[in-house]
């Protein structure tokens, strides 16, 4: 197993992850020996994990059973113990197309913070690309390092432990694209700029106020960016569900013996007795959106370093 | 430092045979360079010829004659430094007189080869109302006049961002209406990377297909299920990959799915495109010697007669010389044809691929189901589709069905901002919708359904009801 490359069994030391239902998952590191609680009962890692395949069914102790499956980044950053706030997959993978991020690529990133975006800029760009990643704070840098030897990605990554606005990401001169979520990107832009191979490269700054996102591209525009670019992405989710929503009774039509029955009647197989009323009712399958969603995570900037 | 070698010019210039993408403004379009061929672009024909051994980023001007310049990249943005500005609009009357040129003033100022900066400083000093507008208000007209006078454009390497930019600006029908932001989360989704064996099927001109080949970067397998005569690769081509790339490229036909799947694909079979392809190479054959046989006189009829004439001895050689010669040609295509078939197969048959991306026209239930089958457990599995009740479809079947969790139907929101100082705010038009994903996980396949309900956030009841009501009620629409 590793983070940037898939394999079917599952081994000691390996970082997997449990499904317990819908919306319910933990990641576990695999050891000989160890068991780990789960509301279905336990999970011993030597019986019920090493050696089995990814993706299959796990009874546990208590009857119950679970899923084992294959982390991915995207799995990791809804699992993975925050740090920090973090990004979620929708923004990463728009970040991830627009710096036009591909295997050999070479990308700085700051702050390293909990690692969510770092882990999928690794997958896109292993096994030749390289992450130079910068975080300030000493005890988040070294988790994050660990990490990400736990993940089999250490030899993809760097992590320096200090701060990109004075000294900038510890390498000039190699990146293809920068990446910046810190308090106050206008002040990294120009050892961002550094960062760059000759022939430039995409920088992306993620920031969650607007008057950050103003001094960001008035900072770009005056360091010679180009195509500089501020959007914001949602994902909604649909709830797909079937609904039953009762008929009217008009009352009998003509004086005739039906009652309730409409003229303008949808398909008989949907129409059925409601629970209570002796009525009909339809029944949709439809999708609904959910009562609240995530309405803001930051605005996005994009711009192009020119040669040179 | 800077590793000078990683970063030689070589791969940065544009070369003939290339492709690229021209850009002016927001608009963009792909092209091959081929000198001496001209190539229209926002209403302008252009030669390519001197983009030849530029870099990659250059901006061109564009003259009258498609010929190209190269502009430097000195910013000579805001040359017209007018301090003379209003504070608000309350005296300015709209009444389409304060541009005193006509637009036959401004066509002759264009044949006499003013260039796109000078027209508008034309346009300034020829304006009673320029000074009496705000700063602000003068700022968005030469914006405006820039994007409408100005001929400069840009030469881009191609890359999954532009690409998905210019086919959902240009030609969204061709790509289903897939937008940008929705194939980034896609391929994100799907855990698109370097070797992995992925299944694609699509019909949005190949762009799914080259951005899945842009995230596997030539290692690892692509498998393109086509539906008809063979698959399209267009937008592929557009990406300008190296040639190892396309060996990580395979296909495999709809037609033969089930075949493969029961254990009885047949690689030597004809199908019925070979025996057109028959047809019409006979016919092109022919007609090639006829054509040759027309400089000697009238064109001749497609005689079967036995002459003795020497002449027509010798075309009759010659024609079977030339027969023998395509049939020969044919079999070595067919005999790739047949390797290629049974390389895909042989990738396929191991029901191990890492991931499955649909993005098509075609009904996604029965295109999901079907190739789900091909793809290992505990991987990730994307279906991309303009409208959102078929998805809703290929959710139910799949819960039905079980071999799938994580099950999650989503699209997402896009808006674009305009970030200027005191001028902050979103993009007044933006994107109405860009289709919808169904996305989910594969588990080992298991029989029992009730199982997964279990798991599933649907109450059981209300299912229970349902099946046992289907099974009494009566089937008559």
């Amino acid at each position: 197993m590793s983070f940037v490359e898939y394999s079917e069994f599952i081994k000691e030391g390996d970082v997997v992850i449990i499904f317990l239902g819908h919306e319910s998952m933990m990641p576990i590191k695999v050891e000989a020996g160890a068991q780990t609680q789960t509301r279905y009962g336990a999970i011993r890692h030597s019986s019920d994990l090493i050696g089995r395949r990814f993706g299959s069914k796990v009874t546990c102790s208590k009857g119950g059973w679970v899923y084992v499956l294959h982390p991915t980044p995207e799995l990791w950053t809804v699992n993975l113990p925050h740090r920090t706030q973090i990004l979620y997959s929708t923004d990463i993978a728009n970040i991830t197309l627009m710096l036009d991020l591909k295997p050999g690529s070479v990308v700085c990133e700051s702050g390293t913070g909990s690692g969510s975006l770092s882990h999928a800029i690794l997958r896109t760009i292993a096994p030749s690309g390289h992450l130079h990643t910068v975080e300030f704070h000493a005890q988040r840098a070294e988790k994050a390092a660990q990490e990400f030897r736990d993940h089999k990605v250490g030899h993809l990554v760097t992590v320096r432990n200090q701060d990109v606005c004075k000294e900038g990401f510890g390498v000039v001169g190699v990146a293809d694209a920068v990446f910046l979520d810190i308090p106050s990107p206008w002040e990294a832009i120009t050892h961002a700029k550094k960062a760059f191979k000759r022939k430039g490269g995409r920088l992306c700054s993620f920031s969650p106020c607007i008057e950050q996102v103003q001094r960001t591209c008035e900072t770009l525009l005056e360091q010679g960016f180009q195509e500089i670019c501020t959007l914001e992405v949602l994902q909604r989710v649909h709830d797909v569900r079937s609904v039953t929503l009762p008929l009217p009774d008009f009352g009998p039509e003509n004086g005739g013996v039906e009652s309730g029955k409409m003229t303008t009647d949808p398909a008989s197989e949907d129409v059925r007795p409601a629970a209570n009323s002796g009525y009909l009712s339809v029944n949709c399958r439809t999708a609904t959106p959910p009562r609240e969603m995530a309405g803001h995570t930051g605005y996005l900037t994009f711009a192009t370093k020119p040669r040179g | 430092m800077a590793d000078t070698a990683v970063d030689s010019d070589e791969e940065c210039r544009i070369s003939e045979g290339e492709y690229v993408v021209l850009k002016r403004g927001d608009v963009y379009k792909s092209v091959q360079i081929e000198k001496r061929k001209k190539v229209i672009f926002e209403k302008q024909w252009i030669f390519m010829d001197n983009a030849v051994g530029e870099l990659y980023g250059s901006t061109f001007e564009v003259d009258g004659g498609g010929k190209l310049t190269l502009r430097k990249p000195n910013r000579t943005e805001d040359a017209t430094d007018n301090k003379e500005a209003g504070l608000d609009n309350r005296h300015i009357v709209d009444d389409g007189k304060s541009q005193k040129l006509t637009r036959d003033d401004i066509e002759s100022l264009k044949e006499q080869g003013l260039k796109g900066q000078e027209i508008i400083q034309q346009l300034i000093d020829n304006s009673t109302t320029f000074k009496d507008k705000t700063e602000f208000a003068q700022e968005k007209y030469i914006k405006k006049k820039k994007k409408k006078y100005e001929s400069n454009i840009t030469v881009l390497k191609p890359s999954s961002r532009i690409l998905a930019m210019m086919y959902h600006g240009r030609e969204p029908g061709k790509i289903c209406h897939l937008r940008y932001d929705t194939l980034a989360q896609m391929l994100t989704m799907g855990n698109i990377h370097a070797g992995s064996k992925i299944i694609v099927f699509e019909t949005c001109a190949g762009l799914v297909l080259g951005s899945v080949m842009e995230r596997m970067g030539g290692h690892g397998s692509v498998i393109q299920m086509y539906p008809g005569g063979g698959p399209v690769r267009a937008g592929m081509e557009s990406f300008g990959f190296p040639s190892h790339f396309h060996d990580t490229l395979h296909e495999f036909p709809l037609c033969k799915v089930n075949a493969l799947l029961s254990g009885t694909l047949n690689v030597d079979e004809k199908d019925t495109d070979s025996q057109s392809n028959d047809g019409a190479d006979k016919q092109s054959g022919s007609s090639q010697v006829s054509s040759g046989g027309g400089e000697e006189g009238s064109a001749e009829p497609q005689s079967m007669e036995v002459s003795t004439d020497p002449a027509e001895a010798k075309k009759r050689e010659e024609r079977e010389k030339l027969r023998e010669q395509k049939a020969q040609e044919k079999k070595v295509r067919l005999e790739e044809k047949r390797r290629r078939l049974a390389a895909a197969a042989t990738l396929l048959e191991g029901r191990n691929a890492d991931g499955l991306v649909i993005a098509s026209r075609f009904s996604p239930c029965p295109v999901l189901l079907g190739l789900l089958k091909f793809v290992a457990p505990s991987r990730p599995f994307v279906v991309y589709c303009q409208y959102r009740e078929p998805l809703i479809e290929c959710y139910t079947k799949l819960r039905e069905q079980g071999g799938a969790i994580s099950l999650r139907l989503t699209d997402s929101w896009l808006r674009h901002y305009q970030v200027l100082p005191n001028r902050t705010h979103p993009v007044l038009l933006m994107s109405g919708g860009g289709g919808y994903l169904l996305s989910g996980i594969t588990v080992t396949a298991d029989a029992a359904a009730s199982e997964t309900q279990q798991k599933s956030s649907e109450p059981a009841a209300k299912r229970i009801k349902l099946d046992e009501i289907r099974s009494t009620g009566d089937s008559s629409v």
